[in-house]
């Protein structure tokens, strides 16, 4: 399915999952949707009826499933600048390089290989 | 202009350019119209906005004997209605024994530590955000009026550099938020273009009145960024040049948000 959208410059997909495994989507919803653990309900909005504030400064992420393959949804959690430099969409998988981190964060990524396979299991069931 | 100030300026422009840009001043808006019309009724109304009840408590405070000088803050300055007309603002502002500006809160406690010999009040405490509540509501439906000066301008420059300054570990610069989508929302609020119009201020979601570097602080401590502590130079240097960028737009303290 993935084909058509697969541009073909180079770090626009991760193939590989991170830990070897699939993720489960369940929890990745439940980590898409928590405000404090995923934060993507700050800037995106998706099928979450229950949540009541969701942000408006990046693309729904309904049927993204249908528009990315996993290793693009991959590449776009682990660190997004690879597509767009330009990209307000944190890095959830990169945890250097950043300037003046909060004591509590220094040296961590935002999410860990699990939550971000998680994740990626479940934007893929988005179609 | 010397080659360092063009190349400064030069800058500053091509920072700008890289985002949506620096807001142009027919486009700016105060975080007050970005609000619903309940909490904008509730500023506009002295008898609702609860905000007065600090002012009015500043007002007691402004009259009463301090310190071992033992002296009042209108002993020297009068009234307050006439002296501190248009002082807040221009702040923060030059101190020539520091060499370096000072918000108004730290201008209140030198006030208090040198001429009526009293200790500082802390950040934050209710007595200092009553002072400062009411000597800027002095200040209500003025512009804001900073001059950049020889002596200001390193202390301007460092402020829009961190504004430009990616940070945390969300990796988000203020302006990447305040100029580039302020007229979008996170969650559920709006973002607002961070003219600090209204300050001190009172916000629902504290359920009291704070400081600009308060709501600073929460800016930082949101972008997963080491926080400064109240009164540090850094916070001071963004409070300039948030000031300074919201030149002529009307100060509002005590004004309400979300
Ligand atoms: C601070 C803002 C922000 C946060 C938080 C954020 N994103 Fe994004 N995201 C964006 C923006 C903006 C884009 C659009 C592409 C770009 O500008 O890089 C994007 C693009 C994407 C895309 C590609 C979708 C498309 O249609 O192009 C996916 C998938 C995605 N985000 C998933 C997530 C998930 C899952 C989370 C949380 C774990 C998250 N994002 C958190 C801002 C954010
Ligand atoms: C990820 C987005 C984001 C970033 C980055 C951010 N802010 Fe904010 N800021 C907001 C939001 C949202 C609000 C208003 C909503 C609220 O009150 O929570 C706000 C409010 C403000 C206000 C209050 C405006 C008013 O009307 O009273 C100021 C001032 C401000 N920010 C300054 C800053 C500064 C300086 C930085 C960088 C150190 C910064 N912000 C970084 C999202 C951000």
């Amino acid at each position: 399915m993935s084909l058509l959208a697969g541009n073909a410059f180079a770090a626009d997909s991760i193939p590989a999952s991170l830990t070897g495994a699939k993720g489960d989507p369940a929890r990745g919803r439940a980590i898409v949707a928590n405000r404090q653990v995923g934060l993507c309900l700050l800037c995106h909005s998706g099928p979450f009826p229950e949540e009541r504030f969701q942000g408006n400064l990046a693309p729904d992420l309904t049927s993204v499933g249908a528009r990315y393959s996993e290793g693009q949804i991959r590449q776009r959690m682990v660190d997004s600048r690879k597509v767009n430099p330009q990209t307000i969409m944190p890095a959830y998988y990169e945890s250097e390089g950043f300037v003046r981190v909060a004591p509590a964060y220094r040296g961590k990524t935002i999410l860990s290989a699990e939550q971000i396979e998680d994740v990626v299991a479940y934007l893929a069931t988005l179609r | 202009m010397s080659l360092r100030t063009a190349l400064l300026f030069a800058a500053s422009l091509l920072c700008a350019r890289a985002g949506a840009g620096e807001i142009p001043p027919s486009e700016r808006r105060s975080g007050y119209d970005l609000m619903s019309r309940e909490t904008r009724a509730m500023q506009d109304d002295d008898a609702t906005n609860p905000g007065m009840l600090w002012v009015l408590d500043g007002e007691t405070l402004w009259n009463r004997k301090a310190g071992a000088a033992d002296r009042a803050c209108s002993d020297c300055h009068g009234d307050a209605r006439e002296s501190m007309k248009a002082v807040a603002a221009r702040y923060p502002a030059f101190d020539a024994a520091l060499g370096r500006p000072v918000n108004l809160e730290q201008r209140i406690n030198m006030c208090r530590s040198k001429r009526q010999k009293a200790p500082p009040l802390a950040f934050e405490s209710r007595e200092l955000l009553a002072l400062a509540a009411y000597v800027a509501r002095q200040s209500r439906g003025l512009p804001i009026n900073i001059t950049i000066d020889a002596r200001t301008r390193p202390f301007l420059e460092a402020g829009r550099e961190a504004f430009f300054r990616r940070q945390g570990q969300l990796n988000l610069a203020c302006a990447q938020c305040h100029d580039d989508h302020w007229s979008g929302k996170l969650a559920g609020s709006p973002i607002t273009q961070a003219h600090p119009t209204g300050y001190p201020l009172y916000r629902l979601e504290w359920q009291g009145l704070g400081s600009l570097e308060r709501r600073l602080r929460g800016c930082l401590t949101g972008v997963r960024a080491e926080s400064y502590p109240y009164g540090a130079p850094e916070l001071v240097n963004l409070e300039l040049y948030l000031m300074w960028r919201a030149n002529g737009m009307r100060m509002e303290t005590p004004a309400v948000r979300p």
